[in-house]
Order: C-alpha cells, then structure tokens, then sequence
C-alpha cells in the first residue's frame, strides 16, 4: 500500500470547513439575489424603495420565527430521515392550549390586560405548558414510530389530523381569547435597534428616480433573538455533541449506527420529542402575535417549514442538512411574501412564486452537490 | 481468429494493418482520465476482438470500472480515442453507447421488478404501431434473444420480481442482444448468483461469444476468468501491464502483474498464543437459525466458520452481537451471560461486529472517513459534552497510518475509497472501539487481492495481541490459510471445532453440504489449494430441515 498521502493530511480540516461553508453558500447567494432583484423591481415599479429599508428587514426578521423555530425542529428531524407534517397543527394546538391556560388562570374580573403579580406567573405557565404539550406530541410521534416501526409520514400524517382535531375541540370550534399578557410584547417588534430618519430622493444615473422613504425604529421581537440563540444551541447539538453525531449516523445509515452501537430507537424519540418542544415554541409565539389561541392558525405551515429546511440543504434522504441552513430558507421565504406585497402582486401569485422557488432552490443545490461528486 | 495483436503497446501502424486484415471489435487507445490530482488512467490501450470473452483484471482501484465508463460514456477521457467495429467512436452518454451496440450489465441488476420479462428486454424500444405496444412482435423478438442464449424455457411474460437472480440476468442479457450489441461489458455478474447460476450465466456467455458478440469480462475471481474467457488485460494502479491468452498463463503469473510482486507469504501467520476462554456459546438458536450451536473461543484465537451462505453463520454472529432475536440458548462473554444484549452493551463488553454488507449496513455512505471511523467509539472525544473534531481527526489519522489506508484523509468522503480500503475503515473502527472479541463477517469479500494480504496479515497481528477472531468466510483457503481452528454450519447446524490441520477443502464441502463429520475429517490434512465454496447454496433462503 502506498502512504503518499502526507500533504494531503495537511489540506483535509480547512477541506472540511471550507466544504460546509460553501453548503451554506448556495441558499445565501439565492437569499441575497432575491433581495437585490426585488429592490430593482420595486424601484422599476414605482420608484420607491421601501423594502430594501432596515426597517422593513427587521419586520421580515420578525415575521420569520415561527418558520424559523419550526425549522430548527425540523432540521433535527430530516437530518436523522424522518419527516414530520404534524408541525402546523402541532403549532395550533399548542397556541390553543397556551391561549386556554391564560384565559383560565386569570381572575375573572381581568377585562383587557393582566396586572399585578398574575401578569409575571400566568404568561409563564401557558409558556412552559405549550411547549410540553408540543415536547410530549412530538414524544408521541416519536414513540410509535420507533415503537409501531412505521413511516413517519405515516405516523405524523395522523397527528396532523388528531392535533387539529384537538385544537379545534380545546377551543370549543371558536377561537380563545385571552387577556394581553408579557406573550405578546415577546413576539411583538419592541426591541428598538436603531431610529433613522432618511426621506430622500435620489436621481442615479441608470435607475433615474429613487425615493428613499426610510423613517422611524428598526425594532426586532425578543423572539428573533430567542430564536438565533435556539439556532445555535442546535448547531451545537448537532455539530459538537455526541447525540448530533449520531442524528447524522442515523440518518445517513440506520443499519451501520444501529451496528456501531448508536441507541437508534431512543435517538430517534429524542429527536421528535425536541422537536416537538420547538413547535410548541413557535405555537405560543404564534398565540403572542395574534393575541389570541386560534385553531385554524398555521394551517400548511409544515410544508414551509420542510421547504424551508429544503432550501437550506437538507436532504430528505436524510444524513444532510444545517440549522443555518434551514433558517436562511426561512429566511427566505419570508422575503418572498414581503417583497410580494411590496410589489403589490395578488396573494395567489406569492404561493406560485414560492412554490417555483422552492424547485429552483432545490434543484440548483441538487446540481451543485452532483457537480462536487 | 488469427490475427496477432497480442502486444497492446505495438505501433500504430501496425495496428491499423490489423484492423484492416480482420477489425477488431473494439479498440481503446491511450485512454487516459484524471480526477483531480488522481491520475485513475494512464494512456491504456484495450483491444477486443471479434467473438471473444476478454477479461478485465486489477486490484480494486486500478481503473476498471473507470475505464468501463469510458466506454459506456459515462464518463469522458481527457485523452486517447476508440474505434469500435473500425469507425471511429466517442458516446456522450450510455445511451448513446447502447445504439452504438455497446451494452453494460452491471453489478446491480437494473431491471424493473414489476414488469414483465418482454418490457424488460424491450424497455425503451418497444416496438410500436400508432403508438400502442405491438405485442406479437414484442414477444417473437424476446423469444429470439432467449433462445440465441439457449434459456427459450423463461416465459417472457413473466414477471421479472419472481425470477431467480440468475433468470434475471439472464433478462439482462437478453437486453442486450435485443439492442443488437456488439461489445457486452458486464461488470462482476456472478457476485450474486450461485455456483449453478454462474455455470448457465458462463453458457450464456459462450453462446453470446458464438453468435459473434465480444464480451468485456470483469471480475475478482481468476477461477472464473480461467473458465470463460479468452484471453485477459491486467490494470494496475490505471495502466495497462500486459494482455495474453488465458490459457497459456498459469494463475500465478495473472496475480503477480495484478499486484506487481510475489504473494508467496499471502497467508502469513503471526505467531499467536491461545488463553483463556473469552466467548463461549451453549445450544444458541435464534427464530430459524442458528439451532443450537455450541462454540467456545478463546483469546489469541482465529476461528474460521465455513459454509454456503444461508447456512446460518451471519445469523449466528448477529444473535451473538444482539442484532438478533436469540430464542433459546445462552452467549457468555469472559463467563458473563450477555444473552439478549443489545450492541451498545455488546461493545461495551467489548465485542465488535464487521457486517458483511459493507454498502447498506458496514457503513455510512454520506459520512466521512472520520465519522465512519470513529461512530461506535465518540466518547473519548467529547469533554464538558462537546466533541473535538480536532481530537477524533486526530486519532482516525494515526489508524489511517496504521493500516494503510488509501485516502486524502479522514475528511473524505467514505465513497471516494475502493473497496479494500472502505472495508479497512470498517476493521479500523472494530479496533478503535477496542473490541476484544472480533466477530468478521466476510471481511475480505469483494476487494482486491493486495488488501486481502493486508487483512490478513491484520488478523493475525491482532490473534498476537491476544484478540480472539471468529472469522465467517465462504473462501476456503484464507480461512484453511490463515485460522487456527475451523468449523462449519450447515443449515442453522454447526459442526464441532477442530484444528486447522485436521480439515481439508473436501472435508469442509462435504460437511458444508450436509454429509456427516466423521469420515471426511479422515481425509483431512492437505494443502489449502483451489476450491473456493464461494458461498453459492441454491438452496439459501428454505427452511431449515428440522
């Protein structure tokens, strides 16, 4: 055998890094270019430029975290081959029942807003109770998958259906109106980066008129920021932590992990069930922003939560994918539907636009990887 | 056939006088093809002539299947031109290969199991009558390829699921000579058939050399290379290094230009002492088989399980390991009873297992060296519950050294190995989880004769540091050549141990195929020469007799 392999050694860890920085590469290069295309359309189109404003971008921060949150699970979950279309009603349930667990809690006589010591406790038990409920449905899911040894398709195709059905009966068919609480200033946009105040119109040479309109607070919610730090915690988990490791194993190769002594069944429950806990995150989250628990709320809202991951490069053969990755996707799509209605265009042409995305995205990451083997 | 063109490397005039006295089928010069800084050909030149079997033979790596793909067009050279049939010929893709009559069948058959035999065949050129399937003529057309190969007895309307692996290489061939090849390429095609299905598959094959077809003959087994073809090109490390006749060379001579030295010392034993008892086995039998088995290995100790596959003897080591059902019966491991363990009990304990399905179960195929390397032992490279990938690099680099292993380093992709190597990575793992008990599956299977000499001398290196082998193997020389002592299974049965030295090749088959212990164990004590088992039980897959 011949050992000509020195300097090659030498080369194989800055490979390696190099290699995962160019996977995260592609879904950027499409993030920036749709941002850059939709400022040039919308200037075409009317002259402002109000979407490229930070106070715009940081509304699309905002307007990303339940996507992004539900990702972050199921990141987790694609990497290690499963699948879960129970998200979106997992996310509805869990914004009802955190809706149901203020609106119960609280004194009787509260009309519009808690006060007092209850506006501290309540809020944080409705939190805490969401995301069990969402930790303890995706256990449930990950038990009978590893238990009943179906697909998980399968399995979650019927939680989609169960956790809806109990959404609606929790809410009695009704939405669930609760007392605004600390849920709310949570999700809603208060963080005030910066203020600026720019109300300008500028005549460049090949754009000719741009009206620059940019006034009042950047602000982000807490949440954005909750969500980043979540974002890293699972990189972490799934880069550096033994349990990350083996999701990949998992993923990449059920029968090797299995032999290599990796516990596949609870792995796999683990997964679902942490999933589960970032779902019943984005269900509270998705209960601040509206302020009320309502069943009907993130309906479809899995399969943007599985294109999201997608985008970011995640194989649903499994084995590969990336936290940051996955919340570029969702990044990205949120740009879409912004810029859309930035652009005016009708509802129904922000689902085909998203949905051709979505092919695109894939098949241009399919072609890169195909080019790189 | 006349026609001297035995020197591949003769001018090119003279070779064009050849081709003009009688063309040969197929002529590929000076191919050569670089990926990256690996030059995996080097201006190789093949000539196939018309009605010939011409065998392809190298060590894993040395370029033949890129040098297959080339002529499939599945992949472009960088240099060199073929001339197929005397016009010149450069296939953009496969299916421009395939109407240009050359066909591939591959390793994995790529058939469509739900169709039947005469949509196989046909697939893609049916013929057709405004638009609909003409299925007289479909039929009349099948049934003239299968009986061109001499099997008129596989009905074409037959679903192609419920065939036996041969009958659907069989199917497989048909579709080539539907397509009118000229030149057919197929790639190991007894790997998965038993001895009877390899003997029509070689029938097959003279009968597709008579009917004026060439065919391209790749495969690890000189056995076979000496039974079908007719003469033979050794690759090694991408070049061309000789072509001759296969009957005017002895076996010796084909394995010396494949590896380019002697492998006299092949089986070359470390020498090892025997200890204590560290696996012991008592009446273990799993939901068919294995039925009551009773085994004890001990430290130092190589242990060789012989038999046809579906005897039993994966199912035996799986039960022992965890990955089966054990339903009666007890394993003890250094006197403690692990029977029912799971694997992750079962490493800690220190036993390991090597699968002998190194694609779908050995290992991870989008992972790196790395992370094959270094999955079922983490925990050393984890402090405060973070892993250093710095550490773990570390350490599968010094195991990559240790072993030899070919690769650009532990952050390669685990599917840029050969063969040999990938299943290096797979023993490598075995020994950093710093397993004692090494339960090898076929370790050897499907790589090249040079890292067999590797593995070998592996296993004996580690008999030395006292770990205790059982070794399951369908070739009977490595384990005749390299075990300390041997038994056989036949199905779910496994017959007592013995000594090496008191088995020979015909006591092992006659065991392996039923015939009692006792009087073939007399004729024991031979050379371990010839006659692999190769592992091919038309039975595999029944029940086993009661």
């Amino acid at each position: 055998m011949t050992r000509d392999t020195g300097p090659e050694l030498l080369e194989a860890p800055r490979q390696a890094a190099y290699r995962r920085l160019i996977n995260l590469l592609g879904p950027m290069i499409g993030l920036i270019l749709i941002i850059f295309a939709g400022g040039v359309a919308e200037q075409r189109m009317g002259g402002s430029l109000n979407y490229w404003s930070p106070q715009n971008q940081c509304l699309i921060l905002t307007q990303t975290i339940t996507v992004a949150m539900g990702a972050i699970g199921m990141t987790l979950i694609i990497i290690s081959g499963g699948i879960d279309l129970s998200a979106g009603s997992l996310i509805a349930l869990t914004a009802v029942a955190s809706a149901w667990i203020v609106r119960e809690l609280s004194p009787a006589d509260v009309a519009a807003t808690l006060g007092g010591f209850e506006a501290v406790w309540v809020p944080a038990v409705a939190l805490a109770g969401g995301v069990a409920l969402g930790c303890l449905a995706g256990g449930v899911n990950g038990f009978l998958i590893t238990r009943l040894k179906l697909a998980p398709f399968i399995i979650t195709l019927g939680m989609m259906s169960f956790a809806r059905g109990a959404a609606k009966g929790i809410a009695n068919m009704q939405r669930i109106d609760a007392p605004l609480n600390w849920i709310s200033e949570f999700t809603a946009a208060n963080l005030v980066l910066f203020r600026m105040n720019v109300r300008r119109v500028y005549d460049l040479p090949v754009l000719g008129e741009v009206r620059i309109d940019w006034v009042g607070p950047a602000a982000i919610s807490a949440a954005v920021v909750v969500t980043v730090a979540l974002a890293i915690a699972a990189a972490v988990l799934l880069g550096r932590m033994r349990l990350g490791r083996h999701i990949f194993a998992i993923g990449s190769n059920e029968a090797t992990a299995r032999l290599c002594g990796v516990r596949v069944e609870w792995t796999k429950w683990l997964v679902y069930a942490m999933a589960g806990a970032m779902f019943g995150l984005a269900g509270v989250t998705d209960f601040g922003r509206l302020s009320v628990g309502d069943p009907t709320t993130a309906m479809g809202k899995e399969l943007d939560i599985i294109a999201a991951v997608v985008i970011g490069g995640g194989s649903l053969n499994g084995g590969v994918g990336s936290v940051f990755g996955s919340l570029i996707g969702a990044l990205l799509m949120a740009h879409l539907r912004n810029l859309c209605v930035h652009l005016g265009l009708p509802n129904y042409v922000q689902e085909m636009v998203v949905g051709v995305v979505i092919i695109v995205a894939v098949t241009v990451d399919r072609l890169r990887q195909r080019r790189r083997d | 056939m006349s026609v001297p063109t035995d020197s591949p490397t003769a001018g090119s005039e003279s070779g064009r006088a050849a081709s003009q006295a009688a063309p040969l089928a197929l002529r590929m010069i000076g191919i050569s093809k670089a990926f990256g800084s690996t030059r995996a050909l080097v201006e190789v030149d093949l000539d196939v002539r018309p009605g010939e079997v011409h065998a392809l033979v190298g060590e894993n790596g040395a370029g033949k299947s890129t040098l297959m793909k080339v002529l499939s067009g599945a992949l472009q050279p960088d240099a060199g031109r073929m001339i197929l049939e005397g016009r010149p010929y450069g296939p953009r893709g496969p299916l421009d290969a395939r109407a240009a009559g050359v066909a591939m069948i591959y390793q994995e058959l790529s058939l469509a199991p739900d169709l039947s035999v005469e949509e196989n065949v046909l697939l893609g050129v049916e013929p057709t009558a405004f638009g609909f399937v003409h299925r007289s003529r479909m039929r009349s057309r099948v049934e003239e390829a299968l009986h061109l190969l001499h099997h008129g007895d596989i009905r074409p309307g037959a679903r192609v699921g419920d065939l036996s692996i041969g009958a659907q290489q069989l199917v497989e061939v048909a579709r080539a000579l539907a397509a009118k090849a000229r030149v057919v390429v197929m790639d190991e095609p007894t790997s998965s058939l038993s001895q009877a299905d390899t003997e029509v598959l070689f029938e097959v094959i003279h009968a597709l050399r008579d009917s004026g077809v060439s065919v391209i003959y790749i495969s690890h087994f000189l056995e076979e290379v000496r039974a079908v073809a007719d003469r033979f090109t050794v690759l090694r490390d991408g070049r061309a290094v000789g072509t001759s006749e296969v009957a005017s060379t002895p076996t010796a001579g084909i394995i010396r230009l494949m590896v380019g030295r002697e492998l006299a010392d092949m089986y070359h034993r470390t020498p090892h002492e025997i200890g204590e008892v560290v696996l012991d086995l008592s009446s273990l039998t799993g939901r068919k088989v294995p039925q009551g088995a009773d085994l004890v290995l001990r430290r130092g100790e190589i242990l060789g399980i012989a038999g046809l596959i579906g005897s039993g003897r994966t199912e035996l080591v799986r039960a022992v390991f965890g990955l089966d059902e054990v339903v009666s019966g007890e394993v003890r491991v250094e006197g403690v009873s692990t029977t029912g363990w799971k694997p992750p009990r079962m490493l800690a304990c220190g036993v390991g297992y090597l699968s002998e399905d190194r694609k779908t179960e050995g290992l991870a195929e989008n992972l790196t060296v790395v992370d094959n390397l270094t999955l079922s032992r983490l925990r050393p490279y984890v402090s405060f519950g973070l892993l250093s990938r710095r550490r773990a690099r570390d350490a599968a680099r010094e195991w990559i050294g240790r072993l030899g292993i070919r690769t650009q380093g532990p952050d390669q992709p685990i599917t840029g190995l050969s063969g040999g190597n990938q299943q290096k990575v797979a023993l490598a793992r075995l020994l950093h989880q710093e397993a004692d008990v090494l339960l090898l599956d076929e370790p050897t299977r499907g790589i090249d004769v040079g890292s067999k000499a590797d593995i070998y001398a592996l296993i004996g290196e580690l008999a030395a540091q006292s770990k205790a082998i059982l070794w399951i193997s369908s070739y009977l020389p490595e384990l005749l050549g390299v075990c300390d002592s041997l038994a056989v299974m036949h199905r779910g049965l496994l017959s007592e141990k013995r000594p090496v030295s008191e088995w020979s090749p015909e006591a092992i088959m006659h065991v392996a195929t039923g015939g009692d212990a006792e009087p073939a164990a007399e004729a024991a004590g031979h050379a371990p020469q010839g006659n692999a088992i190769d592992g091919r039980d038309p039975c595999a897959g029944e029940e086993p007799r009661p």
